[in-house]
């Protein structure tokens, strides 16, 4: 396993190196109040990439989880609404079901008929988004219709500050959340025979039904998971920002895959772990949060997102060829 | 036929059969693939399946192993009858079979890769890896052999890797291992390995089913002998009642003469070499290298994986710059620094695999012929498709390949006239010097012979100069006029074919140091 954990060593060794050029350039970049927001930053785009790292091991990708998200998000809501209901845990068992099932459909493309999983999810999320604004509708519901219960949950933080002139600023509890899910996910890959079969399946899907491996349960189950990340992201988001956008999303994959990317993850399948991704999810987010402190335009940070992508990939796909040989 | 002797112990009925097939026939909608074929394999015996690709070999593997039903016949497992049979019930039962791509996972590390099917079949949930540790330990333990359980597979060599399959075979308590083509791709030395690990497992009353189409390799390690062709059992006996050419005549149907190659010394014996190098060297990889080909001379290079013969091949590809000496090409000094420069010069590389692997098989013959010479079709901007076709024309004329137009797929044509594609697709740039690595590997009998005859042919009447690098010795003494040793990037030794026999280079290769 000593290569996985060097691959992590040098990521985090980027991110060190990054965070004191940012730092240089930029001395607030180290206040606590900024870390925070980072942190604070890191949630969303964190439990999603989860989901899409699970997927890119066994050798697939994802792209549907945005639609996924964004449809468990604003059906739990408008649900909440119909029944009045006001309450926390119920809704994202409902909001992560419903990115479960969802995300079973991508897995019964992908299984019985074989089909590239690029496409399927591009199917998918497609559908899925176009019901969603054909169907339910397409208003948004803010923060005076949003369900109290949501939005106190997302208040709440685990450390409060109060700064000098008198505002007070902490760290979202949210944080606990996201690191409670990439512990059970990293347990799962590393102490399951299910995420062991998910890694073999990444390596060689035919090797891994010769030795017994069930890889029909293992493809519904990392589609199912990435789905029920998604929605369970997807409402904690609305709670977060107090408003449910059925808009909401749109061109998250490329960062979130960027992300996961970036963390390590090997575009063939096989390789990629829950810490690599977790780094690479903080790098993502401090380099586009530096871009909109350094005031530099959004579409720009489409750029840079592109480039991340393409040199991150071009690294490990190097690396990965030359394992090979 | 053997019909299962038995034999009785305190009342009980044992068999010394381990698996019998009788009268087993397997068919794929409408398609016979296996007819009515019967086969005993014994506990404890070394037992070669034969036949060439397409013979039924792999689906009788799969009947064994379960992954295939019979439409009928009946299989026995230790004398008990035994229906449809599962993947898994095989695998209960101790059959084990080791692909030729070994079903590991290179993305994990050996000890995983050792441990995985014990923690499959004990229906885990959970992963401990101290256990994982223990199992790979006790599975490196009982193959006897040296491995790190840390290593990702991937970085293994293929005899590593290979160590690696079997380990993990034994480890689920197997009575029979089917080994499909187990030395493919395989040295001398680490074939030599295998057989005493083989010969090894054997004494601990595991029986070894092993599929090859390597006459010598059958012969020397097994103790029976199955041969099979177009899905029929053909011959059925013991080893000492086998010779190669007997084993080949039932693999083939027919009589393959291996005549040596005879350089024809008077035609060819004035004019200049067609490539000549003189104290070739690069870096730790060729040593002084000093070797010329005259026309229609076929050149054996025998030597260890790492014997720098690929490096030889490559250096006269124009692949490896940066060498000092001379190569010279008809007689005049040249530099051999790009594959352009030496493709123009006449020479032409054929890497392993690339007979069977180079070809666009969902595309036409003509497409694939042509491949390497679209440049000389389009002197502007377009392709002359009269002159395209001309060629091909003439080619499939000259190569004898069996087909009605030059627009069939590849696919559809037999391996040996795959092969003919191949090789007109490089006669067709002029290559005056052909070097061939691993011609035939991974290719059954029948078409390693009209492999070997056509490149005769043109050597002998077109006065095509050759080198054949080849771990396959009889292939290089049947097939070279001469044939030099390589080791350590230096020649060691070269022969005349006709002064040599196999037995004689085999030993030389074993005793390099």
């Amino acid at each position: 396993m000593a290569w996985f954990h060097k691959s992590e060593v040098v990521i985090a060794g980027i991110l060190v190196l990054a965070m004191i050029l940012i730092g240089l350039v930029n001395p607030a970049f180290w206040s606590l109040d900024n870390m925070f927001s980072l942190l604070r930053s890191n949630v969303i785009i964190g439990i999603m990439a989860l989901g899409v790292l699970l997927v890119m091991i066994s050798g697939g990708i994802d792209v549907s989880f945005p639609a996924f998200a964004v449809a468990a998000m604003y059906l739990t809501i408008k649900g909440m609404l119909y029944f009045n209901y006001d309450g926390v845990v119920l809704p994202f068992v409902a909001a992560a079901t419903m990115g479960a099932l969802f995300g079973c459909l991508n897995a019964f493309f992908v299984y019985k008929f074989r089909m590239i999983p690029l496409i399927v999810t591009l199917g998918t999320g497609s559908m899925v988004r176009g019901f969603l604004l054909g169907v339910v509708g397409t208003s948004m519901i803010n923060i005076n219709k949003m369900p109290d219960a949501l939005i106190d949950f997302g208040k709440s933080d685990i450390i409060s500050m109060v700064k000098p002139d008198g505002t007070t600023y902490g760290l979202t509890a949210m944080v606990a959340v996201y690191v409670v899910l990439a512990v059970a996910l990293h347990i799962v890959l590393r102490y399951t025979m299910i995420g062991r079969g998910v890694y073999a399946m990444g390596g060689d899907p035919e090797a891994a039904s010769r030795v017994g491996f069930n890889i029909r349960k293992i493809t519904f189950f990392i589609y199912c998971v990435a789905g029920a990340l998604a929605g369970f992201a997807g409402l904690l988001h609305s709670g977060m920002i107090w408003l449910a956008n059925p808009r909401d999303f749109v061109g998250l994959e490329l960062d979130v895959i960027a992300a996961v990317v970036l963390g390590g993850a090997s575009i063939f399948g096989g390789r990629g772990s829950v810490l690599g991704t977790m780094l690479g999810v903080f790098m993502l987010v401090m380099v586009k949060n530096s871009l909109i402190i350094m005031k530099i335009d959004t579409t720009w940070q489409r750029v840079v997102v592109g480039v991340i992508i393409v040199i991150a990939t071009a690294i490990t796909a190097w690396r990965d060829r030359r394992a090979n040989a | 036929m053997r019909s299962g002797p038995l034999f009785h112990v305190d009342g009980l009925v044992m068999s010394e059969n381990f698996i019998e097939l009788r009268n087993v026939r397997k068919e794929f909608a409408g398609v016979v693939a296996l007819k009515d074929l019967s086969l005993t394999i014994r506990k404890g015996e070394i037992h070669c399946l034969a036949g060439e690709n397409g013979s039924g070999k792999s689906t009788l593997i799969k009947i064994m192993s379960g992954v295939y039903q019979p439409t009928s016949g009946e299989l026995y497992i230790d004398g008990n009858r035994v229906e449809n049979l599962s993947p898994m019930a095989s695998i209960e039962h101790g059959v084990q079979v080791i692909y030729q791509d070994f079903s590991l996972f290179g993305n994990l590390t050996v000890a995983e890769n050792l441990a995985m099917n014990v923690q499959l079949r004990e229906q885990r949930h959970m992963l401990n890896w101290r256990k994982v540790r223990e199992i790979a330990k006790e599975a490196v333990k009982r193959l006897g052999v040296d491995l790190d359980l840390d290593t990702d597979v991937e970085k293994l060599s293929t005899a590593g890797k290979q160590l690696v399959a079997i380990a993990r075979a034994l480890m689920s308590d197997a009575r029979l291992i089917i080994m499909d083509e187990p030395t493919t791709a395989l040295t001398g030395k680490e074939i030599e390995t295998l057989f005493r690990i083989v010969k090894d497992i054997q004494s601990r009353g595991i029986a070894i089913l092993f599929v090859s189409h390597k006459m010598r390799e059958m012969l020397e390690i097994s103790e029976h002998i199955t041969v099979i062709r177009n899905g029929q059992k053909v011959a059925d006996g013991p080893t000492g009642d086998f010779d190669e050419a007997l084993i080949t005549r039932h693999m083939t149907g027919s009589d393959i003469i291996s005549e040596p190659y005879i350089w024809d010394q008077q035609k060819y014996g004035s004019m200049p070499p067609r490539i000549e190098t003189k104290n070739l060297t690069h870096g730790n990889d060729l040593d002084n290298i000093n070797l010329a080909i005259k026309p229609g001379e076929i050149v054996g290079v025998s030597g260890l994986l790492g014997s720098g013969r690929t490096e030889l091949a490559l250096s006269l590809f124009g692949m490896m710059p940066g060498y000092s000496g001379t190569i010279s090409i008809n007689g005049a000094q040249t530099v051999l620094d790009t594959p352009q420069k030496a493709i123009r010069a006449g020479v032409a590389y054929v890497p392993e695999d690339r007979l069977s692997e180079g070809l666009f098989l969902t595309q036409g013959i003509d497409r694939n012929m042509l491949a390497t010479s679209y440049e000389k079709l389009a002197p502007g901007l377009l392709i002359d498709q009269n002159k395209a076709e001309e060629w091909v024309e003439a080619m499939i004329r000259d190569m004898q390949i069996a087909t009605p137009t030059g627009k069939k797929l590849v696919k559809e044509l037999s391996g040996g006239n795959q092969q003919r594609v191949v090789i007109a697709r490089w006669l067709l740039t002029n290559a005056k010097f052909l070097i061939l690595n691993g011609p035939t590997v991974g290719v059954d009998v029948g078409s390693k012979a009209e492999i070997h005859r056509i490149i005769r042919e043109l050597a002998q009447k077109e006065g095509l100069a050759v080198l054949m690098i080849s771990d396959d010795v009889p292939e290089l003494v049947h097939n070279c006029n001469r044939i030099v040793l390589m080791h350590r990037g230096a020649f060691v030794e070269e022969m005349a074919s006709a002064d040599t026999s196999e037995d004689q280079i085999s030993d030389k290769l074993k005793n390099l140091t």
